[in-house]
């Protein structure tokens, strides 16, 4: 289980080096700093004394170590060009809100696939399991951005009982959450559905329901913890995805998080800013990842001797 | 009472005796009710095609002609809203059904091409990484968890903002942050096709490496690929009317969906429609092509069905 655990570990590092990479190159190499802060009259001598004051001038490889060296020395991301404070402190005010609309949208998803997914397995074609299905097949088609707006002329508009936008109080994030919400339903539900059916139809059930034990009991201690497996690796690995439906779901409800500073910053081309988040948000993922992969194991044996 | 022979009812099973084998329409017709969902979801995307190709035709007014005198006015169903313009007027006075319609074209080959480049940078790592093993598998493997955990959104936008915001440019930001997906599914079939006796006697037969991969493995590894494919179509629309939504995708006055719905927001408390008439656009299509994609999934591999 420990080199298991290393050699996962020292993988997911890697992972972060390179996607930091990456986005470092797009970022600074093919956008250029000197157009973004100087004002439009400054000439040559004014940009190349800019890019020898900030390092610029110096090759791909030397800034991004240098930068990365200052990330992991110090926690310092840079200072943010538009708001000319750290992009950290950005990222400290946003982190919460963001998290918070996460696992806001995880519990509702889940809350709402288990059961579904279980009376959809156990009463297979059924009212409630063609509902289920459609439910799939809507969520499945539905731009989030579209679903926000939707939901907010209903609630918002014209019911009047939710507001449409804003993060004061705990009415603010029932939209939002619900909405991202919608964007991982789908999957989980199949998950829950699916996996309940591939469980239902094996041995240990047909012997635990021939021994005399409570249906309910089967369902639950028997089955559910077994068709559970799939889910939980999913969760862990669309922790990523999520995050990036929260991107789109901030945008649409002013929601003041993390994936609305990364959208305002690529508009106004506030890179230190952007660069913190996608590092961030990678961190998060492969965290998530590697936490589902070592749950996995752990519940699974026999996962570890792949 | 005793029982005779003849009172017990002997069932005959008639329908088995006496019908027919059934005929080649018969067959057709039975499997088409049993994916009745794709064939729905066929007929949708077929609509969109129709549209897409022959969309002056389909359309009712040219999609940027402005008439500022009649913005703003409600489709049909609502009062005020007539049959000129059926679906209203946007805030320019232009016919939100003809922009709908010439949306199509931008939201279908934007979709496409993306899934076209993305399958194929996919397929080729995959198929590398699956046939030869190794430290290329190495290579691969790690690329994909990397994309995987990479924001997908923020990379598009961020390689949109690097290009420059043009429909050619989405496409490649789309194709280029999307390939893991393929990289994954051609990758596990190719190692498992890899050991099967069909290419191992090929193998024998003296073929090279490229024509093995390229043929015999690449041609069992179509079915699944084209499933991916079709969903995946669906995923790059929506992703592509998100970017246009936030103005990095193409620039107005191109009539495309997601900037229609971004347009529309600024109107939202009172003309509510505005946004949502292209939104359900987006919407329709993609239910569209994933059916077709889930009745392709289950025509080609009935384990799977409803899995």
């Amino acid at each position: 289980m420990t080199t298991y655990i290393t050699h996962k570990l020292l993988h997911a590092i890697g992972v972060c080096f390179v996607v930091s990479f990456i986005s470092f190159f797009l970022l600074f190499y093919t956008g250029d700093p000197a157009s973004m802060l100087l004002p439009e009259n400054a000439d040559d001598a004014d940009i190349a004394l800019f890019k020898e004051q900030y390092g610029l001038d110096r090759p791909l490889l030397v800034q991004y170590g240098d930068y990365m060296a200052r990330v992991l020395l110090n926690g310092d991301f840079g200072v943010s060009w538009v708001a000319k404070v750290p992009a950290e402190t950005l990222i400290g005010v946003a982190l919460w809100p963001t998290l918070k609309l996460a696992i806001a949208a995880q519990i509702i998803a889940t809350l709402l696939a288990i059961p579904l997914g279980i009376i959809s397995a156990v009463k297979r074609y059924s009212l409630i399991d063609n509902a289920t299905i459609l439910i799939v097949l809507i969520f499945q088609a539905m731009p989030l951005f579209w679903l926000g707006i939707v939901l907010i002329v209903i609630f918002g508009v014209w019911l009047k009982w939710l507001p449409a936008s804003g993060s004061e109080s705990w009415k603010n994030l029932v939209l939002p959450a619900f909405t991202l919400a919608s964007f991982i339903l789908p999957l989980n539900m199949r998950l829950v559905r699916s996996g309940m059916l591939e469980v239902l139809s094996q041995d240990y059930i047909r012997t635990a329901r021939a021994k005399g034990v409570e249906e309910r009991v089967v369902l639950m201690r028997h089955a559910l913890r077994n068709a559970m497996i799939p889910l939980v690796t999913v969760t862990g690995i669309q922790f990523g995805a999520l995050l990036g439906g929260a991107v789109v779901t901030e945008t649409v409800f002013s929601w003041p998080g993390l994936g609305r500073l990364a959208v305002d910053s690529i508009r106004f081309g506030d890179f230190p800013v952007v660069q913190a988040v996608v590092i961030i948000f990678a961190g998060f993922t492969i965290v998530a990842n590697l936490a589902a992969d070592v749950a996995a194991a752990w519940i699974d044996p026999r996962i570890r001797f792949d | 009472m005793a029982v005779k022979v003849d009172d017990i009812a002997v069932p005959v099973p008639a329908e088995i005796a006496e019908e027919a084998p059934p005929s080649g329409t018969t067959l057709v017709l039975r499997k088409m009710w049993q994916l009745r969902l794709g064939v729905f979801g066929g007929l949708l995307v077929l609509m969109l095609v129709f549209a897409a190709v022959f969309a002056p035709y389909v359309a009712t007014h040219d999609p940027f002609e402005q008439d500022i005198l009649e913005r703003l006015t409600p489709p049909v169903f609502l009062e005020g809203g007539s049959w000129e313009h059926w679906l209203g007027t946007d805030q320019l006075g232009r016919d939100v059904y003809s922009r709908v319609v010439y949306g199509t074209r931008v939201s279908l080959t934007i979709g496409i091409c993306a899934v076209l480049v993305s399958a194929a940078i996919g397929c080729i790592l995959g198929l590398l990484a699956g046939f030869f093993g190794g430290w290329i598998d190495g290579v691969v493997d790690f690329g994909v968890n990397a994309m995987l955990a990479f924001p997908f959104i923020l990379l598009a936008m961020t390689l949109v903002i690097a290009l420059g915001a043009s429909a050619q440019n989405i496409v490649i930001a789309l194709g280029l942050s999307n390939w893991p997906i393929f990289a994954r599914v051609a990758r596990i079939e190719t190692r498992k096709l890899r050991e099967q006796d069909f290419v191992v006697a090929v193998r024998a037969q003296g073929l090279s490496n490229a024509r093995i991969i390229f043929k015999h493995i690449l041609n069992n590894l179509a079915a699944a690929i084209l499933v991916i494919a079709t969903v995946e179509v669906a995923r790059s629309i929506i992703r592509e009317t998100f970017l246009s939504f936030l103005g990095l995708g193409v620039q107005p006055p191109t009539p495309s969906w997601g900037l229609m719905v971004s347009e529309g927001r600024a109107y939202i408390l009172t003309v509510w429609w505005l946004s949502t008439i292209p939104g359900a656009a987006i919407f329709l299509s993609c239910l569209g092509i994933n059916l077709v994609g889930d009745g392709l999934r289950d025509l080609m591999d009935p384990r799977l069905r409803k899995a």
